[in-house]
């Protein structure tokens, strides 16, 4: 019964935000506000509106698909929404770092999240995230498109290629992560079984922070699809350490990028809290419907709709109307 | 194996007890000022019918444009100009994203005594660095542009 309800909701979500996007009068809204020009007939809480239910799909599809918000919002909001990048990485940074502030509390209080091993990664990548952002709000517009349509496709790849192990096998702690004593002790709820886990290879783990951090600042987006890899392939933390500290982590970053954004004045509020709400109920109905959805059929849907968001991302910068 | 047990630490326990208040207050504020902001109920600065012809311009077009439309300031409105615009709903928003732009930043700062208590020098120096930089980056002395 609840199972079939959330279906039926699922489905009139999609169906209600394909439609606002494929409709005319969502096309026609688009055309005049993307010429500068004041809307015909467009009343000013149309876009807010629009913003919100597309968010809220969007939150829906990022639980569902095993993504953080701001990896969809930034690639699908520049690539068919009126607003400018500039707005629009602003509003991202914002969308991931609420995402991780609601969630951060929680996993460290659980011990999924570690602190000790976030200290440091952050310290790199938040400094690199100011300097991406700078980078980013610096270069033209067309080419910072055509960096993140690039990139989006590559997070494509890495989606369809990365492998994750849930307790990676390391033999021996590194010297510098002995120093710092980046280990810990969860317990493993389905098992009950206490894990004791510690890393290897931090030099080179927090070497990758710093593109890591770039690309984050410089894009506005979340980077959780590349901080789980590097943390549990790489470092060797087991899975959900490196999900939750990843979760936790942009708290960090996300706030370095997103204030020199705030300060360039790329922050409007008629877009960030509906863009918010929009994201955060869409996650809690998402968490929801995760228990009758299927993952993988929506983990193709998350790389199809990215792949698709990159390419209108390249195209965009690049000059060429393709879609 | 490591002797530890899966008990938090406590400087973990205090920087998700600030992050969690700092959260709360921040996404608070931010939902009153937006319904003061969406209903009317106080004036913004730019008016709600000229948000969506704005919003498609670069960041510099679009701070020249309400500067010289609606703002009337001697410099464009970047940096922490909105604290001088809080009489106004739109500029009011940003009081809850600040908050929940800086919450980390206090939640670093939050920690310091209790890993110089337990005598982690390294692990305080690495927040204090942290709380200097996300200070930094949030006091605005880092200008950028296009």
């Amino acid at each position: 019964m609840i199972a079939e309800r959330f279906k039926l909701l699922w489905q009139a979500a999609m169906v209600l935000g394909l439609t606002l996007m494929a409709s005319p009068a969502f096309a026609t809204a688009t055309e005049a506000a993307a010429t500068g020009m004041p809307n015909d007939g467009t009343a000013w809480w149309v876009w807010p509106v629009v913003l919100f239910v597309v968010t809220f799909v969007m939150g829906i599809i990022a639980v569902l698909g095993g993504v953080g918000g701001g990896v969809l919002y930034v690639p699908i909001i520049s690539g068919f929404f009126p607003f400018h990048l500039d707005f629009v990485r602003g509003t991202g940074l914002l969308v991931a770092l609420s995402g991780a502030l609601a969630a951060g509390p929680g996993l460290l209080k659980a011990n999924l999240a570690s602190l000790r091993l976030a200290i440091p990664v952050a310290l790199i990548a938040s400094t690199c995230a100011i300097v991406g952002a700078m980078i980013g709000l610096a270069l033209p517009t067309n080419i910072v498109q055509i960096l993140l349509g690039a990139t989006i496709l590559g997070i494509v790849v890495i989606m369809l290629t990365a492998k994750k192990a849930e307790f990676p096998d390391v033999k021996k702690a590194d010297a510098l992560s002995s120093a710092l004593r980046i280990c810990g002790v969860y317990t493993e709820a389905s098992t009950g079984q206490e894990i004791n886990w510690k890393i290897h290879r931090t030099p080179l783990g927090l070497a990758l922070f710093v593109i890591i951090g770039v690309m984050a600042g410089m894009f506005g987006l979340g980077a959780g699809w590349a901080n789980v890899p590097v943390l549990n392939l790489l470092m060797g933390a087991p899975l959900k350490i490196s999900v939750a500290t990843s979760k936790f982590l942009l708290s960090i970053t996300d706030t370095s990028a997103a204030w020199i954004y705030l300060n360039k004045g790329c922050v409007i509020p008629m877009m960030v809290v509906p863009s918010l709400v929009g994201i955060m109920l869409g996650s809690f109905v998402g968490v929801r419907i995760l228990k009758v959805a299927k993952p993988t059929f929506i983990r193709w849907m998350v790389i199809v709709i990215l792949a698709f968001a990159g390419i209108k991302a390249l195209t965009k910068g690049l000059g060429i109307n393709l879609f | 194996m490591s002797i530890q047990s899966s008990k938090v630490n406590e400087e973990q326990v205090i920087y998700a007890k600030v992050l969690e208040a700092g959260m709360y207050v921040g996404l608070a504020i931010l939902f009153i000022t937006f319904a003061l902001y969406v209903f009317r109920i106080m004036e913004p600065a730019i008016p709600l019918e000229h948000i969506s012809s704005l919003w498609s311009q670069p960041v510099h077009d679009y701070l020249e444009e309400i500067n010289h439309n609606f703002l009337h300031l001697d410099e464009l409105p970047t940096g922490w100009t909105w604290v001088t615009l809080l009489h106004k709903a739109d500029f009011l928003n940003f009081v809850g994203i600040a908050l929940l732009s800086g919450v980390t930043i206090v939640s670093f700062l939050s920690i310091i005594p209790v890993l110089l208590r337990k005598g982690d020098k390294v692990y305080a120096a690495m927040a204090l660095a942290e709380a200097v930089i996300l200070g930094l980056a949030a006091s605005g002395i880092l200008q950028v542009g296009h």
